[in-house]
């Protein structure tokens, strides 16, 4: 029960930090003519927060939803 | 002839001055210090009376009792058990395996005397 | 080899392969062992989110907004965190209520209304048409850019149209085809299609699979990988800007609303609402689908940008779509093989959305237009001697045709105008519109059928207004005056910056007006008055959908209705047959053996309405029981009673179950108490009992010894001496005993006296040494000292320490072997204290035994020769001494080869400041 509790909350709190990822300000924190090993900043930006979001609700989900 | 005693003991001073008090009566008297000696001395020495103490070394007391009590050719072998745990669950635990009586520690050498004359049919 | 025949040819062929493939799924059905009973394939046909606004659009519109094309994916992915609270409850209230559709699921919500019904499918039909018809547009296209291969012309000449047009005719009366077969093939109580998933699932691995293949042949064979075709796009200004999220210069709010669009999008899309709720066979399949469908849009966005950067860098001057480029840059490579995969994903991503897409309107059209219609002209309810299985079924085919037909209509008028372009989202802004009735009936109590039609019809006429008639006039059907003068030349009403608001997109400002006015409109009219009797059943029906609410709807039945009326009602939409099974089953299952229910009760009513809805929607499902249930209305306050008690049951059990796992709990505690009572009750008794024991020993040889003296006057002298002397030993160590009893009594409840000192160690061991020296010479051993000067000085009691040291010394003597022994006191100094270590030869102790003697009356010993002449306390009193002062004792030994007991002291704090003082200067 508790975990399913908090397995449930973990979730909620991807989508909250996903939201915060993915939105203005943050976004313009990345939002410039740089490169990351060439590619554009907020191209790589991006992608890599889109992998730990999804990394994350995978473990949230996976691990405590038996 | 003269009844034969084994005195199982651990606790040299008990088992000088009941020998001495034994011997004093005309018994023939043994000693083992613990229980597997007793057990082997039992067997190899056939004695009428065993006083048993409980608390021993290697083999306890109740132990070496029920060992002498699964041997059919020991039946007649008297025991005696000698404890210095007074409490009811051990005496009764001690004639449950089969002891023909039961002395707590510290005895008076007469009634001692006088238990061992009792098992011994004196 | 692209000409027209391979190219309809390899066509053909995929999409036989799909009817093979959703053959096999049905098959599967069929004998109960479900194909798509697997969560990745679940996941996978969540994909068909993907179309080919995404195949092909994608990268159109990263050529010309750069990485603006990604709020559209990002959207879906945060919604999939919340799928285990949304789609959860949406896929067990459409279980629960055999919803079949997201008109019905609304319809249902808000006391089975056929009026919402109709028009949710209204707004599903209008906002989705276009999205079709882009769909057969993508197709026709990537054809008559086949066709012209090997060069490139762009699809917009009228001539090469006509003929692909001509394809995609018949590609739009394959695909109607193909969903009459596995979209209609029974009257289904679910309105499941198995076979269907499993086609979709396979069409989402084609199309990512395709989108993978050209974009690392893109990205690394025409280009030298990402790093390559970044460099080169930093040589061009006007492609650099591409590279940055904003690079219209519309701030972010054109970026978040398209988030909040899409996210809405995934969850009501009539599509999107099919496969992942509708066709959900196990929730937990949700579990996998939660992060590998977000996985798969990203993958299938990674190489977009790559695309679309290194096809403008190739077409540069050329009059090339963005678009095309997908298609276009291995067909400017020559590479047949990739261009063809590209053209049957392309078809993957158009198919696989137009299959499903259509099934879901058309079972809208079907229960919750037409049947209505044809209810109320009672056409259907009183002609009782049809059997309406194969009249619903037809209706249904009739929809698909007609949807399909319409889409390609649309496609045919629309051409190449901007109202086909823009749809993707315009239609995602259509479904937004049925948010505020769907969320809101899931989690609010209050909703009404007014506030919900209210709601709808605001948002849909906003979104019409501000979206749709812009784009018909951005096309040229409309005259654009209204478009920059404002309706009737009110400039307050110009669709695109109503009331003066400016600053957003055209997607944003209609996102603003169209919720403001639908959930204004929603919740407004929701508190006008209270909901009625079906509202407030419907509405517990929903909201409490997660938690174990039993049959309320059976509990809100009351009338008169017969068995065979029933059944024989079911049969007309089920057929006879399996109706009767049905109905078997049911009865089975309710207890009765015969399989024949005795009497029609409100839960069977409630079955045979549930039958009903899954084939012709609830609304109507309702109104046909009516027709042969005689049903005693119930008055609000009656639900409102029931609906109390079935809470108040609810949580009333609620109670008694927290109570009795609190009851589970306590017993648990008391248990445990009782077992740490009973072990602390048998550590003292054990304690108590040794205690009695080791002074009834003593006391057993002065008892015996002095009744042989005063028995006997005329003892030997000599055996008189040595009795007395025995008599004595055994006083002394029955006061040995008491003392340490009493001592250890005191260091346990903490009221020993210690009088600490700072002392040195050296002089404490010395002195120790010197104590035992006789026992020593006794037993003919030889000790040895190993004791450094200027050792720093500790904090401790110096009585208390030479205890210890008497104690370890007297113990390693008395094990001695005569003669040969040896022991070896070392003292040394540690990092944070010193160490004291006394080693001797003898017997050593068994691993086994090394704990046990420092408990209290645990005497080991090797006893062949006799019992240890100890009070078995020596240990345990000197171990909490050295505890005391902070330090450790413990032993070390190997059987045979002897044993070293050490332990440990602390500096004295002051010497310890006065070292870190040394070591610092």
């Amino acid at each position: 029960m508790h975990r399913r509790v908090l397995a449930s909350d973990r979730l909620i709190a991807a989508f909250l930090f996903g939201c915060v990822l993915f939105n203005y300000p943050v976004l313009s924190l990345f939002d410039r003519h740089t490169t990351v090993l060439s590619i554009p900043l907020v191209y790589a930006y991006i992608f890599f927060a889109w992998v730990v979001v999804i990394a994350v609700m995978a473990w949230a989900i996976e691990r405590h939803f038996k | 002839m003269s009844k034969k005693i084994l005195i199982a003991d651990d606790e040299q001073n008990i088992v000088i001055s009941i020998e001495f008090l034994l011997r004093r009566e005309g018994f023939e008297v043994l000693v083992a210090g613990d229980g597997e000696e007793a057990l082997a001395k039992v067997r190899a020495e056939r004695p009428d009376l065993v006083l048993l103490d409980v608390m021993m070394p290697r083999m306890n007391g109740f132990d070496v009792c029920q060992a002498l009590r699964a041997d059919p050719d020991l039946s007649a072998t008297r025991i005696l058990m000698l404890t210095a745990k007074g409490r009811d669950t051990e005496v009764s635990k001690g004639l449950g395996l089969g002891a023909d009586g039961y002395m707590t520690k510290p005895f008076s050498t007469k009634e001692l005397l006088a238990e061992v004359r009792k098992l011994l049919g004196m | 080899m692209l000409e027209a025949p391979v190219v309809i040819a390899v066509s053909l062929i995929y999409l036989g392969l799909l009817f093979a493939v959703a053959w096999w799924g049905d098959e599967r059905a069929d004998q109960k062992r479900s194909l798509i009973a697997n969560p990745t394939i679940y996941a996978l046909s969540m994909a068909v989110y993907c179309t080919t606004w995404t195949f092909y659009g994608s990268v159109g519109r990263a050529a010309v907004s750069g990485i603006g094309f990604l709020p559209v994916y990002l959207g879906p992915t945060l919604v999939m965190a919340l799928c285990w609270f949304l789609l959860l409850k949406m896929i067990r209230i459409v279980k629960a209520n055999r919803i079949t559709s997201i008109a019905d699921f609304i319809s249902s919500r808000y006391g089975k209304s056929h009026v919402l019904g109709g028009l949710v499918t209204v707004i599903a039909v209008v906002g989705i048409i276009p999205y079709i018809a882009l769909q057969l547009k993508a197709v026709s296209s990537s054809v008559s850019l086949l066709l012209s291969y090997p060069e490139i012309v762009m699809p917009n000449h009228s001539a090469t149209m006509s003929v692909a047009a001509d394809i995609s005719f018949y590609i739009a009366l394959i695909l109607a085809a193909f969903t009459i077969v596995f979209g209609t093939r029974h009257l289904d109580a679910t309105e499941r299609h198995e076979g269907m998933v499993a086609a979709i699932a396979l069409e989402s691995s084609v199309k990512l699979v395709a989108f993978l293949a050209v974009g690392v042949y893109v990205t690394y064979g025409m280009y030298d990988g990402f790093g390559d075709i970044f460099e080169r796009v930093n040589a061009s200004p006007e492609l650099l800007r591409l590279t940055t999220a904003i690079p219209s210069g519309k701030g972010y709010t054109g970026w978040f609303s398209l988030i909040v669009l899409s996210a809405m999008a995934l969850l009501f899309l009539p599509r999107q609402f099919q496969v992942a709720v509708v066709e959900n066979v196990n929730e937990a399949h949700l579990k996998r689908a939660a992060w590998l469908f977000p996985l798969y849009l990203l993958l299938i966005n990674v190489f977009v940008l790559p695309i679309a950067l290194g096809g403008l860098l190739h077409f540069v001057g050329q009059d090339v779509d963005a678009d095309t480029f997908v298609l276009t840059l291995p067909m400017s490579q020559r590479h047949e093989g990739l261009t063809l995969l590209v053209f049957i994903g392309g078809l993957s991503a158009a198919t696989g959305m137009v299959i499903v897409e259509t099934i879901a309107l058309s079972t809208m059209a079907c229960n919750d237009l037409v049947m209505p219609l044809l209810i109320r002209h009672k056409r259907v309810a009183f002609d009782e001697s049809r059997d309406l299985s194969r009249l619903l079924l037809g209706i249904r085919r009739g929809a698909i045709v007609v949807i399909l037909l319409l889409g390609y209509l649309y496609f045919r008028l629309a051409g190449e105008a901007y109202a086909l372009v823009a749809i993707g989202l315009i239609s995602f802004s259509a479904v937004a519109q049925f948010a505020p009735a769907m969320i809101g009936g899931m989690y609010w109590r209050g909703g009404t059928r007014d506030g919900a039609l209210a709601g709808l019809s605001a948002g849909f006429l906003v979104w019409a207004y501000t979206l749709l008639l812009p784009s018909f006039a951005k096309s040229g059907w409309l005259p654009d005056d209204f478009l920059t003068q404002g309706l009737f030349g009110i400039e307050l009403l110009r669709p695109q910056q109503l009331f003066g608001l400016t600053g957003f997109d055209e997607i944003a400002h209609c996102l603003f007006w169209s919720f403001l006015a639908n959930i204004g409109a929603y919740v407004g009219f929701s508190l006008l008055r209270p909901p009625t009797a079906a509202e407030a059943t419907q509405a517990t029906v929903f909201v409490d959908a997660l938690k174990d609410a039993g049959p309320v709807g059976a509990a809100l039945w009351r009338g008169r209705a017969k068995v065979s009326d029933l059944q024989e009602l079911v049969a007309r939409f089920l057929g006879p047959a399996r109706a009767q099974a049905l109905f078997t089953a049911y009865a089975r299952r309710r207890g009765v053996a015969s399989g024949v229910m005795p009497e029609a009760d409100a839960q069977l009513v409630q079955f045979a309405e549930s039958l009903l809805a899954g084939a012709i929607g609830s609304a109507s499902a309702r109104v046909m029981v009516a027709s042969v249930a005689k049903e005693e209305p119930l008055s609000i306050d009656e639900v409102m009673h029931i609906l109390d008690e079935a809470s108040q049951l609810r949580t009333y059990s609620r109670e008694l179950e927290r109570k009795s796992r609190e009851l589970t709990a306590a017993t648990l505690d008391l248990q445990e108490a009782n077992q740490r009572l009973q072990e602390l009750d048998r550590v003292k008794d054990d304690i108590m009992s040794s205690v009695t024991h080791e002074l009834r020993t003593p006391l057993t040889s002065i008892r015996a010894f002095s009744e042989l003296l005063r028995d006997d006057p005329r003892m030997h002298l000599a055996d008189r001496e040595r009795f007395l002397g025995l008599i004595v030993s055994e006083a002394e160590r029955l006061t040995r005993l008491i003392n340490q009893t009493l001592d250890l009594a005191k260091i346990e409840s903490g009221r020993a006296d210690w009088n600490g000192c700072e002392l040195n160690l050296k002089e404490v061991v010395e002195q120790s040494v010197a104590a035992t020296s006789q026992l020593f010479r006794e037993k003919e051993a030889h000790v040895e000292l190993d004791l450094p000067d200027n050792l720093p000085l500790i904090l401790a009691d110096r009585d208390r320490l030479i205890q210890v040291m008497l104690n370890l010394l007297s113990n390693a003597v008395k094990f001695l072997a005569p003669g040969s022994g040896r022991v070896k006191v070392m003292l040394c100094l540690l990092a944070d204290g010193l160490e004291v270590s006394v080693a001797d030869n003898g017997p050593g102790i068994r691993p086994e035994d090394q704990q046990l003697i420092f408990e209290k009356f645990r005497q080991v010993g090797d006893t062949m020769t006799a019992k240890p002449s100890g009070t078995g306390l020596g240990l345990p009193i000197s171990r909490r001494i050295v505890e005391h002062f902070g330090g450790r004792l413990w032993v070390e030994s190997v059987p045979g080869e002897g044993a070293t007991f050490r332990f440990t002291l602390p500096f004295a704090p002051v010497q310890e400041q006065a070292l870190a003082q040394v070591a610092a200067a």
